[in-house]
């Protein structure tokens, strides 16, 4: 592309990348979550795309692949960290801790330090769909050149 | 054949319509929300997450969440495979 979407660009991808990431890290206060903010950072990776081409950011494949199996990964390993109740159980909710401060009743602005596992799987699953929109977009972009995906 | 096919899909699907249509509740009668009160009653003290949503997306509903994950991982699998480089 242009120079002038060349500029545009590196100026509006680490805007892009770090509402991106504040969607995924206040997903338990504010209105968002990990899929939300997960969507955001790939719009990031779709902007680099169009910028700079297939081919030069065809190196970003593989580290999309393993970030994308990480939160899964990650995301389930949460589920079982509850298994002495339930799958899925919130055992850190309440109790002090990582992620544990009482939270206070009623309409309040939040603190960032509550809500148990769910910050944690903000975080698997923001990481888990920047990786697979990212690797997605990536494999799209590269579909019909004749260099080595 | 085929005509009388689509015509007793029509049927059953309006059918199903008009049944549901008739328990409909009054128009101006207030919306049944008991779940809603539930989940904003509730979300503080057991997910002791302010941001509703979040607490049943991630807890009260985590399973469907685990299968969300799971589509999105079939669809990039799905496209890396089809978009795969083929050796000639």
């Amino acid at each position: 592309m242009s120079v002038v979407v060349r500029t545009i660009a590196r100026i509006l991808i680490p805007v892009i990348l770090v509402f991106g990431g504040y969607v995924i890290l206040h997903g338990h206060l504010t209105p968002g979550g990990g899929f939300q903010g997960g969507a955001v950072a790939a719009s990031a990776v779709a902007l680099l795309l169009v910028a700079v081409g297939a081919p030069a950011v065809k190196k970003l494949k593989a580290p999309f692949s393993v970030l994308e199996d990480l939160g899964g990964v990650a995301f389930v390993v949460l589920g079982f960290l509850g298994i002495g109740f339930t799958f899925f159980a919130n055992s850190l909710a309440g109790m002090g801790g990582l992620f544990g401060a009482p939270v206070p009743s009623g309409p309040n602005p939040g603190v960032l330090n509550t809500a148990g596992t769910v910050p944690l799987m903000n975080w698997a699953v923001g990481l888990k769909v920047l990786g697979g929109l990212g690797a997605v977009l990536v494999l799209f972009g590269l579909f019909g050149g004749d260099d080595d995906r | 054949m085929r005509y009388w096919t689509v015509l007793a899909a029509f049927a059953v699907v309006a059918g199903c319509l008009l049944l549901g249509g008739a328990g409909m509740r009054p128009f101006g009668a207030p919306r049944l929300d008991a779940m809603d009160q539930y989940f904003n009653a509730r979300s503080q003290a057991e997910v002791a997450a302010n941001n509703v949503v979040t607490a049943i997306v991630f807890d009260y509903r985590g399973y469907d969440t685990l299968g969300e994950a799971t589509v999105l991982f079939v669809a990039v699998v799905g496209v890396a495979l089809i978009l795969r480089r083929v050796k000639r």
